[in-house]
Protein backbone atom coordinates (compact mmCIF):
# COMPACT_ATOMS: atom_id res chain seq x y z
CA UNK A 1 0.00 0.00 0.00
CA UNK A 2 2.79 2.40 0.94
CA UNK A 3 6.17 2.26 -0.72
CA UNK A 4 9.10 4.47 0.20
CA UNK A 5 12.12 4.38 -2.11
CA UNK A 6 15.48 6.03 -1.41
CA UNK A 7 13.90 8.78 0.67
CA UNK A 8 16.09 11.64 1.91
CA UNK A 9 15.08 14.77 3.76
CA UNK A 10 16.85 17.79 5.24
CA UNK A 11 16.16 20.41 7.89
CA UNK A 12 18.12 23.28 6.44
CA UNK A 13 21.58 21.85 5.86
CA UNK A 14 21.19 18.98 8.29
CA UNK A 15 20.28 15.68 6.67
CA UNK A 16 17.85 13.69 8.79
CA UNK A 17 16.91 10.90 6.36
CA UNK A 18 19.39 9.21 4.05
CA UNK A 19 18.05 6.87 1.40
CA UNK A 20 15.30 5.14 3.37
CA UNK A 21 13.54 2.17 1.73
CA UNK A 22 10.43 0.87 3.42
CA UNK A 23 7.12 -0.69 2.50
CA UNK A 24 3.81 -1.32 4.20
CA UNK A 25 1.25 -3.80 2.91
CA UNK A 26 -2.53 -3.60 3.21
CA UNK A 27 -3.68 -4.52 6.73
CA UNK A 28 -0.19 -4.58 8.22
CA UNK A 29 0.94 -2.93 11.43
CA UNK A 30 4.50 -1.82 10.82
CA UNK A 31 6.56 -0.40 13.68
CA UNK A 32 9.52 1.90 13.28
CA UNK A 33 11.83 2.05 16.27
CA UNK A 34 14.98 3.99 16.91
CA UNK A 35 16.65 6.43 19.27
CA UNK A 36 15.82 10.10 19.70
CA UNK A 37 16.88 12.05 16.62
CA UNK A 38 17.15 8.98 14.38
CA UNK A 39 14.65 10.58 11.98
CA UNK A 40 11.50 8.67 12.87
CA UNK A 41 9.25 11.72 13.12
CA UNK A 42 10.76 13.20 9.95
CA UNK A 43 9.94 10.01 8.06
CA UNK A 44 6.30 10.11 9.19
CA UNK A 45 6.05 13.78 8.28
CA UNK A 46 7.39 13.06 4.81
CA UNK A 47 4.62 10.50 4.39
CA UNK A 48 1.90 12.89 5.56
CA UNK A 49 3.33 15.69 3.44
CA UNK A 50 4.27 18.30 6.04
CA UNK A 51 8.03 17.82 5.60
CA UNK A 52 9.69 18.38 2.22
CA UNK A 53 11.45 15.46 0.56
CA UNK A 54 14.88 16.14 -0.97
CA UNK A 55 15.33 12.85 -2.83
CA UNK A 56 13.47 9.60 -3.42
CA UNK A 57 9.83 8.70 -3.91
CA UNK A 58 6.74 7.91 -1.88
CA UNK A 59 4.11 5.71 -3.54
CA UNK A 60 0.62 5.22 -2.13
CA UNK A 61 -1.42 2.53 -3.91
CA UNK A 62 1.20 2.71 -6.65
CA UNK A 63 0.56 6.42 -7.16
CA UNK A 64 3.48 8.83 -6.73
CA UNK A 65 2.54 11.27 -3.94
CA UNK A 66 6.05 12.63 -3.25
CA UNK A 67 5.00 16.17 -4.25
CA UNK A 68 1.31 15.99 -3.31
CA UNK A 69 0.03 18.54 -0.78
CA UNK A 70 -0.83 17.36 2.72
CA UNK A 71 -4.57 18.01 2.22
CA UNK A 72 -4.53 15.93 -0.95
CA UNK A 73 -2.99 13.05 1.01
CA UNK A 74 -5.66 13.26 3.70
CA UNK A 75 -8.22 12.94 0.94
CA UNK A 76 -6.39 9.88 -0.45
CA UNK A 77 -6.66 8.24 2.98
CA UNK A 78 -3.52 9.04 4.95
CA UNK A 79 -4.00 10.44 8.46
CA UNK A 80 -1.35 11.23 11.04
CA UNK A 81 -1.59 11.38 14.82
CA UNK A 82 1.26 13.80 15.46
CA UNK A 83 3.85 13.64 18.19
CA UNK A 84 2.77 15.61 21.24
CA UNK A 85 -0.89 15.21 20.23
CA UNK A 86 -1.21 18.76 18.81
CA UNK A 87 -4.71 19.58 19.98
CA UNK A 88 -6.60 22.66 18.86
CA UNK A 89 -6.46 23.63 22.53
CA UNK A 90 -9.10 26.36 22.86
CA UNK A 91 -11.58 24.54 20.57
CA UNK A 92 -13.99 22.04 22.08
CA UNK A 93 -13.40 18.29 22.01
CA UNK A 94 -16.25 17.91 19.53
CA UNK A 95 -14.88 20.65 17.25
CA UNK A 96 -11.51 18.90 17.24
CA UNK A 97 -13.26 15.73 16.09
CA UNK A 98 -15.32 17.52 13.45
CA UNK A 99 -12.18 19.12 12.04
CA UNK A 100 -10.74 15.62 11.71
CA UNK A 101 -13.48 15.04 9.13
CA UNK A 102 -12.75 18.34 7.35
CA UNK A 103 -12.14 16.69 3.98
CA UNK A 104 -15.22 14.54 4.23
CA UNK A 105 -18.41 16.58 4.84
CA UNK A 106 -21.82 15.06 5.06
CA UNK A 107 -24.35 13.49 7.42
CA UNK A 108 -22.11 10.46 8.03
CA UNK A 109 -19.91 12.63 10.25
CA UNK A 110 -22.50 12.49 13.05
CA UNK A 111 -22.42 8.66 12.99
CA UNK A 112 -18.63 8.73 13.20
CA UNK A 113 -18.80 11.07 16.18
CA UNK A 114 -21.04 8.57 17.93
CA UNK A 115 -18.64 5.72 17.14
CA UNK A 116 -15.71 7.67 18.63
CA UNK A 117 -17.79 8.48 21.71
CA UNK A 118 -18.68 4.81 22.12
CA UNK A 119 -15.01 3.86 21.90
CA UNK A 120 -13.92 6.57 24.36
CA UNK A 121 -16.91 7.54 26.56
CA UNK A 122 -14.81 10.12 28.42
CA UNK A 123 -14.68 12.18 25.19
CA UNK A 124 -18.47 12.29 25.08
CA UNK A 125 -18.59 13.42 28.68
CA UNK A 126 -16.16 16.24 27.93
CA UNK A 127 -17.29 17.05 24.40
CA UNK A 128 -18.11 20.70 25.14
CA UNK A 129 -14.85 21.37 26.99
CA UNK A 130 -11.78 22.94 25.41
CA UNK A 131 -9.46 20.16 24.25
CA UNK A 132 -6.57 21.84 26.06
CA UNK A 133 -8.15 21.08 29.44
CA UNK A 134 -8.03 17.29 28.90
CA UNK A 135 -5.41 15.13 30.59
CA UNK A 136 -2.54 13.71 28.55
CA UNK A 137 -4.20 10.32 28.13
CA UNK A 138 -7.53 11.84 27.16
CA UNK A 139 -5.77 14.09 24.64
CA UNK A 140 -4.11 11.05 23.09
CA UNK A 141 -7.49 9.33 22.76
CA UNK A 142 -8.83 12.51 21.17
CA UNK A 143 -5.83 12.76 18.82
CA UNK A 144 -6.37 9.18 17.63
CA UNK A 145 -10.13 9.66 17.28
CA UNK A 146 -9.61 12.92 15.41
CA UNK A 147 -7.35 11.19 12.90
CA UNK A 148 -9.87 8.34 12.50
CA UNK A 149 -12.62 10.84 11.63
CA UNK A 150 -11.11 11.14 8.14
CA UNK A 151 -11.61 7.38 7.54
CA UNK A 152 -7.92 6.79 6.90
CA UNK A 153 -6.77 3.68 5.08
CA UNK A 154 -3.27 4.30 6.43
CA UNK A 155 -2.94 5.61 9.98
CA UNK A 156 0.39 7.13 10.99
CA UNK A 157 1.00 7.15 14.75
CA UNK A 158 3.87 9.20 16.14
CA UNK A 159 4.91 8.29 19.70
CA UNK A 160 1.38 7.66 20.98
CA UNK A 161 2.68 6.47 24.37
CA UNK A 162 4.92 9.46 25.02
CA UNK A 163 4.46 11.01 28.44
CA UNK A 164 1.63 8.71 29.51
CA UNK A 165 1.28 6.68 32.71
CA UNK A 166 1.91 2.89 32.25
CA UNK A 167 -1.76 2.02 32.64
CA UNK A 168 -2.69 4.47 29.87
CA UNK A 169 0.13 3.21 27.67
CA UNK A 170 -1.33 -0.28 27.69
CA UNK A 171 -4.79 1.16 26.99
CA UNK A 172 -3.44 3.03 23.97
CA UNK A 173 -1.68 -0.09 22.70
CA UNK A 174 -4.91 -2.09 23.15
CA UNK A 175 -6.65 0.49 21.01
CA UNK A 176 -3.98 0.25 18.32
CA UNK A 177 -4.29 -3.54 18.25
CA UNK A 178 -8.07 -3.22 17.97
CA UNK A 179 -7.76 -0.81 15.04
CA UNK A 180 -5.43 -3.24 13.28
CA UNK A 181 -7.87 -6.10 13.86
CA UNK A 182 -10.55 -4.00 12.21
CA UNK A 183 -8.40 -3.77 9.09
CA UNK A 184 -6.74 -0.34 9.39
CA UNK A 185 -3.20 -0.31 8.05
CA UNK A 186 -0.95 1.26 10.69
CA UNK A 187 2.53 2.74 10.64
CA UNK A 188 3.65 3.14 14.24
CA UNK A 189 6.66 5.15 15.39
CA UNK A 190 7.71 4.47 18.97
CA UNK A 191 10.54 4.81 21.41
CA UNK A 192 8.89 2.11 23.47
CA UNK A 193 10.44 -0.54 21.24
CA UNK A 194 9.31 -3.52 23.29
CA UNK A 195 5.60 -2.70 23.08
CA UNK A 196 5.79 -1.46 19.49
CA UNK A 197 7.55 -4.56 18.12
CA UNK A 198 5.34 -6.80 20.25
CA UNK A 199 2.17 -5.83 18.37
CA UNK A 200 3.80 -5.30 14.95
CA UNK A 201 3.55 -7.58 11.91
CA UNK A 202 6.88 -6.20 10.76
CA UNK A 203 9.38 -3.71 12.10
CA UNK A 204 12.17 -1.43 10.97
CA UNK A 205 15.06 -0.04 13.01
CA UNK A 206 16.21 3.45 12.08
CA UNK A 207 19.64 4.80 13.05
CA UNK A 208 20.84 8.30 12.05
CA UNK A 209 18.50 8.46 9.09
CA UNK A 210 19.12 4.96 7.68
CA UNK A 211 17.22 1.71 7.99
CA UNK A 212 19.69 -0.71 9.64
CA UNK A 213 17.37 -3.65 10.33
CA UNK A 214 14.10 -4.87 8.86
CA UNK A 215 12.31 -8.05 9.89
CA UNK A 216 9.13 -9.40 11.43
CA UNK A 217 8.26 -7.85 14.79
CA UNK A 218 8.92 -11.10 16.62
CA UNK A 219 12.32 -11.63 14.98
CA UNK A 220 13.41 -8.10 15.86
CA UNK A 221 12.46 -8.66 19.50
CA UNK A 222 14.84 -11.66 19.48
CA UNK A 223 17.61 -9.81 17.63
CA UNK A 224 20.75 -9.33 19.77
CA UNK A 225 21.46 -5.87 18.41
CA UNK A 226 17.91 -4.68 19.12
CA UNK A 227 17.99 -6.28 22.55
CA UNK A 228 21.09 -4.43 23.66
CA UNK A 229 20.40 -1.10 21.97
CA UNK A 230 16.64 -0.67 22.42
CA UNK A 231 15.30 -3.16 24.90
CA UNK A 232 17.96 -2.72 27.58
CA UNK A 233 18.41 -6.46 27.94
CA UNK B 1 -30.80 67.30 31.01
CA UNK B 2 -27.84 69.09 32.62
CA UNK B 3 -25.51 70.55 29.98
CA UNK B 4 -22.52 68.65 31.32
CA UNK B 5 -24.37 65.38 30.75
CA UNK B 6 -25.44 66.35 27.24
CA UNK B 7 -21.86 67.31 26.46
CA UNK B 8 -20.54 63.98 27.73
CA UNK B 9 -23.21 62.09 25.77
CA UNK B 10 -22.24 64.01 22.65
CA UNK B 11 -18.57 63.06 23.08
CA UNK B 12 -19.48 59.42 23.69
CA UNK B 13 -21.69 59.27 20.59
CA UNK B 14 -18.98 60.63 18.35
CA UNK B 15 -16.48 58.34 20.13
CA UNK B 16 -18.38 55.13 19.44
CA UNK B 17 -18.98 56.21 15.85
CA UNK B 18 -15.30 56.48 15.02
CA UNK B 19 -14.63 53.60 17.43
CA UNK B 20 -16.82 51.30 15.35
CA UNK B 21 -14.71 52.13 12.30
CA UNK B 22 -11.50 51.43 14.22
CA UNK B 23 -13.03 48.15 15.36
CA UNK B 24 -13.65 47.07 11.76
CA UNK B 25 -10.07 47.91 10.82
CA UNK B 26 -8.76 46.14 13.93
CA UNK B 27 -10.78 43.03 13.05
CA UNK B 28 -9.05 43.05 9.67
CA UNK B 29 -5.68 43.08 11.42
CA UNK B 30 -6.78 40.25 13.72
CA UNK B 31 -7.96 37.99 10.87
CA UNK B 32 -4.67 38.11 9.00
CA UNK B 33 -2.61 37.99 12.18
CA UNK B 34 -4.38 34.83 13.27
CA UNK B 35 -3.90 33.10 9.96
CA UNK B 36 -0.22 33.98 9.55
CA UNK B 37 1.13 36.08 12.46
CA UNK B 38 1.65 38.78 9.87
CA UNK B 39 0.60 42.34 10.72
CA UNK B 40 -0.79 43.56 7.44
CA UNK B 41 0.16 47.23 7.16
CA UNK B 42 -1.78 47.46 3.91
CA UNK B 43 -4.98 47.20 5.99
CA UNK B 44 -5.37 51.02 5.91
CA UNK B 45 -5.09 50.92 2.13
CA UNK B 46 -8.11 48.59 1.96
CA UNK B 47 -10.00 51.30 3.89
CA UNK B 48 -8.81 53.98 1.50
CA UNK B 49 -9.69 51.90 -1.60
CA UNK B 50 -13.21 51.31 -0.30
CA UNK B 51 -13.90 55.05 -0.08
CA UNK B 52 -12.01 56.11 -3.21
CA UNK B 53 -13.47 53.48 -5.52
CA UNK B 54 -16.99 54.25 -4.28
CA UNK B 55 -16.38 57.90 -5.10
CA UNK B 56 -15.12 57.07 -8.61
CA UNK B 57 -18.12 54.86 -9.35
CA UNK B 58 -20.55 57.48 -7.98
CA UNK B 59 -18.93 60.17 -10.14
CA UNK B 60 -19.57 57.92 -13.17
CA UNK B 61 -23.28 58.18 -12.39
CA UNK B 62 -23.63 54.73 -10.80
CA UNK B 63 -26.16 54.38 -7.97
CA UNK B 64 -24.86 54.24 -4.40
CA UNK B 65 -25.71 50.57 -3.64
CA UNK B 66 -24.04 49.40 -6.85
CA UNK B 67 -21.05 51.67 -6.28
CA UNK B 68 -20.64 50.25 -2.77
CA UNK B 69 -20.82 46.68 -4.08
CA UNK B 70 -18.31 47.47 -6.80
CA UNK B 71 -15.88 49.11 -4.38
CA UNK B 72 -16.11 46.23 -1.89
CA UNK B 73 -15.62 43.68 -4.68
CA UNK B 74 -12.63 45.48 -6.16
CA UNK B 75 -10.98 45.94 -2.77
CA UNK B 76 -11.44 42.25 -2.00
CA UNK B 77 -9.85 41.44 -5.34
CA UNK B 78 -6.87 43.62 -4.39
CA UNK B 79 -6.61 41.79 -1.05
CA UNK B 80 -6.69 38.39 -2.74
CA UNK B 81 -4.10 39.46 -5.32
CA UNK B 82 -1.85 40.82 -2.57
CA UNK B 83 -1.89 37.41 -0.88
CA UNK B 84 -1.48 35.43 -4.10
CA UNK B 85 1.25 37.54 -5.69
CA UNK B 86 3.20 38.97 -2.76
CA UNK B 87 2.68 36.79 0.32
CA UNK B 88 2.11 33.20 -0.84
CA UNK B 89 5.22 32.92 -3.07
CA UNK B 90 7.42 33.73 -0.04
CA UNK B 91 5.22 31.98 2.50
CA UNK B 92 8.17 30.40 4.29
CA UNK B 93 10.06 33.66 4.78
CA UNK B 94 10.09 34.93 8.34
CA UNK B 95 7.27 37.08 9.64
CA UNK B 96 9.26 40.33 9.66
CA UNK B 97 9.97 39.93 5.93
CA UNK B 98 6.26 39.41 5.27
CA UNK B 99 5.38 42.50 7.32
CA UNK B 100 7.83 44.58 5.30
CA UNK B 101 6.21 43.24 2.12
CA UNK B 102 2.83 44.53 3.35
CA UNK B 103 4.39 47.96 4.02
CA UNK B 104 5.69 47.93 0.45
CA UNK B 105 2.28 46.92 -0.83
CA UNK B 106 0.70 49.80 1.11
CA UNK B 107 3.07 52.34 -0.47
CA UNK B 108 2.42 50.82 -3.90
CA UNK B 109 -1.38 50.97 -3.51
CA UNK B 110 -1.20 54.55 -2.26
CA UNK B 111 1.01 55.56 -5.16
CA UNK B 112 -1.14 53.80 -7.71
CA UNK B 113 -4.26 55.51 -6.35
CA UNK B 114 -2.70 58.98 -6.40
CA UNK B 115 -1.52 58.50 -9.98
CA UNK B 116 -4.79 57.08 -11.33
CA UNK B 117 -7.42 58.86 -9.21
CA UNK B 118 -5.59 62.03 -8.23
CA UNK B 119 -4.74 63.65 -4.92
CA UNK B 120 -7.97 65.54 -4.26
CA UNK B 121 -10.18 65.20 -1.25
CA UNK B 122 -13.62 63.79 -2.06
CA UNK B 123 -16.74 63.72 0.07
CA UNK B 124 -19.30 60.98 -0.37
CA UNK B 125 -22.94 61.85 0.19
CA UNK B 126 -24.37 60.56 3.47
CA UNK B 127 -26.45 57.42 2.91
CA UNK B 128 -29.61 58.85 4.52
CA UNK B 129 -29.20 62.59 4.37
CA UNK B 130 -27.71 65.08 6.82
CA UNK B 131 -30.67 65.76 9.09
CA UNK B 132 -29.30 65.33 12.65
CA UNK B 133 -31.38 63.28 15.06
CA UNK B 134 -31.93 64.29 18.67
CA UNK B 135 -30.97 61.90 21.45
CA UNK B 136 -31.59 63.23 25.00
CA UNK B 137 -30.34 66.66 23.97
CA UNK B 138 -27.32 65.41 22.05
CA UNK B 139 -27.37 65.04 18.28
CA UNK B 140 -26.44 62.08 16.17
CA UNK B 141 -26.07 61.99 12.40
CA UNK B 142 -27.95 59.32 10.43
CA UNK B 143 -24.59 58.24 9.01
CA UNK B 144 -23.47 57.34 12.54
CA UNK B 145 -26.45 55.00 12.80
CA UNK B 146 -25.40 53.41 9.50
CA UNK B 147 -21.90 52.92 10.90
CA UNK B 148 -23.05 51.44 14.21
CA UNK B 149 -25.70 49.23 12.60
CA UNK B 150 -23.42 47.88 9.88
CA UNK B 151 -20.62 47.22 12.35
CA UNK B 152 -22.99 45.37 14.67
CA UNK B 153 -24.26 43.27 11.76
CA UNK B 154 -20.72 42.41 10.63
CA UNK B 155 -19.69 41.45 14.15
CA UNK B 156 -22.73 39.19 14.36
CA UNK B 157 -21.97 37.57 11.00
CA UNK B 158 -18.33 37.00 11.93
CA UNK B 159 -19.41 35.50 15.24
CA UNK B 160 -21.70 33.05 13.46
CA UNK B 161 -19.03 32.24 10.86
CA UNK B 162 -16.32 31.47 13.41
CA UNK B 163 -18.47 29.66 15.94
CA UNK B 164 -21.00 27.76 13.86
CA UNK B 165 -19.38 26.85 10.54
CA UNK B 166 -16.72 24.20 9.93
CA UNK B 167 -14.79 26.55 7.63
CA UNK B 168 -14.71 29.25 10.31
CA UNK B 169 -13.50 26.72 12.85
CA UNK B 170 -10.87 25.50 10.39
CA UNK B 171 -9.52 29.06 10.26
CA UNK B 172 -9.40 29.19 14.07
CA UNK B 173 -7.78 25.76 14.15
CA UNK B 174 -5.10 26.93 11.71
CA UNK B 175 -4.31 29.90 13.93
CA UNK B 176 -4.00 27.68 17.02
CA UNK B 177 -1.99 24.86 15.48
CA UNK B 178 -0.86 25.11 11.89
CA UNK B 179 0.79 21.67 11.79
CA UNK B 180 -2.28 19.88 13.12
CA UNK B 181 -4.47 21.86 10.71
CA UNK B 182 -2.41 20.62 7.77
CA UNK B 183 -2.65 17.05 9.07
CA UNK B 184 -6.46 17.39 9.20
CA UNK B 185 -6.39 18.15 5.48
CA UNK B 186 -6.99 21.88 5.87
CA UNK B 187 -5.40 23.80 3.01
CA UNK B 188 -3.58 26.47 5.01
CA UNK B 189 -2.75 28.52 1.91
CA UNK B 190 -6.46 28.77 1.20
CA UNK B 191 -7.06 29.85 4.80
CA UNK B 192 -4.52 32.62 4.34
CA UNK B 193 -6.11 33.69 1.05
CA UNK B 194 -9.52 33.73 2.69
CA UNK B 195 -8.27 35.84 5.58
CA UNK B 196 -6.85 38.45 3.20
CA UNK B 197 -10.13 38.51 1.30
CA UNK B 198 -12.16 38.94 4.50
CA UNK B 199 -9.81 41.61 5.84
CA UNK B 200 -10.09 43.55 2.60
CA UNK B 201 -13.87 43.24 2.82
CA UNK B 202 -13.93 44.67 6.36
CA UNK B 203 -11.50 47.43 5.44
CA UNK B 204 -13.48 48.46 2.36
CA UNK B 205 -16.74 48.60 4.33
CA UNK B 206 -15.09 50.74 7.02
CA UNK B 207 -13.73 53.11 4.38
CA UNK B 208 -17.10 53.48 2.67
CA UNK B 209 -19.00 54.05 5.91
CA UNK B 210 -16.65 56.75 7.20
CA UNK B 211 -16.17 58.59 3.88
CA UNK B 212 -19.36 60.71 4.17
CA UNK B 213 -18.14 62.00 7.57
CA UNK B 214 -14.41 62.54 7.09
CA UNK B 215 -14.20 62.60 3.26
CA UNK B 216 -11.80 60.34 1.40
CA UNK B 217 -8.37 60.88 -0.05
CA UNK B 218 -5.50 58.68 -1.28
CA UNK B 219 -3.68 59.03 2.06
CA UNK B 220 -6.66 58.49 4.34
CA UNK B 221 -5.55 54.89 4.93
CA UNK B 222 -2.39 55.83 6.79
CA UNK B 223 -4.11 57.31 9.82
CA UNK B 224 -7.10 54.94 9.81
CA UNK B 225 -4.77 51.96 9.46
CA UNK B 226 -2.60 53.09 12.34
CA UNK B 227 -5.59 53.75 14.55
CA UNK B 228 -7.05 50.35 13.73
CA UNK B 229 -3.66 48.90 14.62
CA UNK B 230 -3.67 50.80 17.93
CA UNK B 231 -7.15 49.42 18.62
CA UNK B 232 -5.97 45.88 17.83
CA UNK B 233 -2.98 46.28 20.19
CA UNK B 234 -5.22 47.70 22.92
CA UNK B 235 -7.65 44.80 22.66
CA UNK B 236 -4.93 42.19 22.29
CA UNK B 237 -3.62 41.26 18.84
CA UNK B 238 -5.48 38.32 17.36
CA UNK B 239 -8.52 38.56 19.60
CA UNK B 240 -11.82 39.28 17.84
CA UNK B 241 -13.52 40.52 20.99
CA UNK B 242 -10.39 42.54 21.76
CA UNK B 243 -10.53 44.24 18.36
CA UNK B 244 -14.12 45.36 18.95
CA UNK B 245 -13.61 46.54 22.53
CA UNK B 246 -10.24 48.09 21.63
CA UNK B 247 -11.78 49.97 18.71
CA UNK B 248 -14.70 51.38 20.69
CA UNK B 249 -12.46 52.25 23.64
CA UNK B 250 -9.95 54.04 21.41
CA UNK B 251 -12.75 56.00 19.74
CA UNK B 252 -14.10 57.10 23.12
CA UNK B 253 -10.65 57.96 24.51
CA UNK B 254 -9.98 60.07 21.42
CA UNK B 255 -13.24 61.90 21.56
CA UNK B 256 -13.06 62.56 25.31
CA UNK B 257 -9.46 63.70 24.93
CA UNK B 258 -10.40 66.02 22.10
CA UNK B 259 -13.42 67.32 24.01
CA UNK B 260 -12.00 67.83 27.49
CA UNK B 261 -8.29 68.42 26.82
CA UNK B 262 -7.75 69.80 23.35
CA UNK B 263 -8.70 68.70 19.86
CA UNK B 264 -5.06 69.29 18.88
CA UNK B 265 -4.25 66.04 20.67
CA UNK B 266 -7.00 63.96 19.04
CA UNK B 267 -4.71 62.03 16.70
CA UNK B 268 -1.99 61.70 19.33
CA UNK B 269 -4.31 59.70 21.60
CA UNK B 270 -3.98 56.55 19.50
CA UNK B 271 -0.21 56.59 19.85
CA UNK B 272 -0.32 57.35 23.57
CA UNK B 273 -2.58 54.30 23.84
CA UNK B 274 -0.10 52.12 21.91
CA UNK B 275 2.77 53.21 24.15
CA UNK B 276 0.72 52.78 27.31
CA UNK B 277 -0.39 49.28 26.34
CA UNK B 278 3.09 48.17 25.31
CA UNK B 279 4.59 49.45 28.58
CA UNK B 280 1.92 48.26 30.96
CA UNK B 281 0.23 45.18 29.46
CA UNK B 282 1.90 44.05 26.25
CA UNK B 283 -0.68 41.38 25.49
CA UNK B 284 -3.57 43.87 25.55
CA UNK B 285 -6.97 43.43 27.17
CA UNK B 286 -7.94 40.07 25.69
CA UNK B 287 -4.72 38.90 24.06
CA UNK B 288 -3.00 35.59 24.64
CA UNK B 289 -0.44 35.74 27.39
CA UNK B 290 3.19 35.31 26.37
CA UNK B 291 3.47 31.89 27.96
CA UNK B 292 1.42 28.89 26.99
CA UNK B 293 0.94 25.57 28.66
CA UNK B 294 2.49 22.90 26.50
Amino acid sequence: MLQIEGLSSHYGRIQTLDGVDLSIGEGELVSLVGANGAGKTTLLRCVSGVQPVSAGRILFDGRDITRASSHRRVKLGIAQVPEGRQMFGPLSVEDNLRLGAFRRRGPKVADDLERMYTRFPILKEKRKQPAGTLSGGQQQMLAISRALMSHPRLLLLDEPSMGLAPLLVSEIFDTIRLLKDHGTTIFLVEQNAYAALGIATRGYVLETGRVVLADSGRALLENERVKTAYLGL
Amino acid sequence: MPPAFVELLQFLLSGVTSGAIYALVALGFALIYNASHVINFAQGEFVMLGGMVTWVLLSQGIDLPLAVLGAVGLTMLVGLLLEKLAIEPVRNANVVTLIIITIGAAIFLRGLTSVTLGKDLHALPAFSGNEPLDLMGATIMPQSLWILGTTALIVLLLHVFFNYTLLGKAILATSHNRLAARLMGINVNFVLLLSFGLSALLGAIAGILIAPITATHFEVGIMLGLKGFAAAILGGLGSGLGAIVGGLLLGIIESLGAGYISSDYKDAMAFVVILGVLFLMPSGLFGKRGTERV
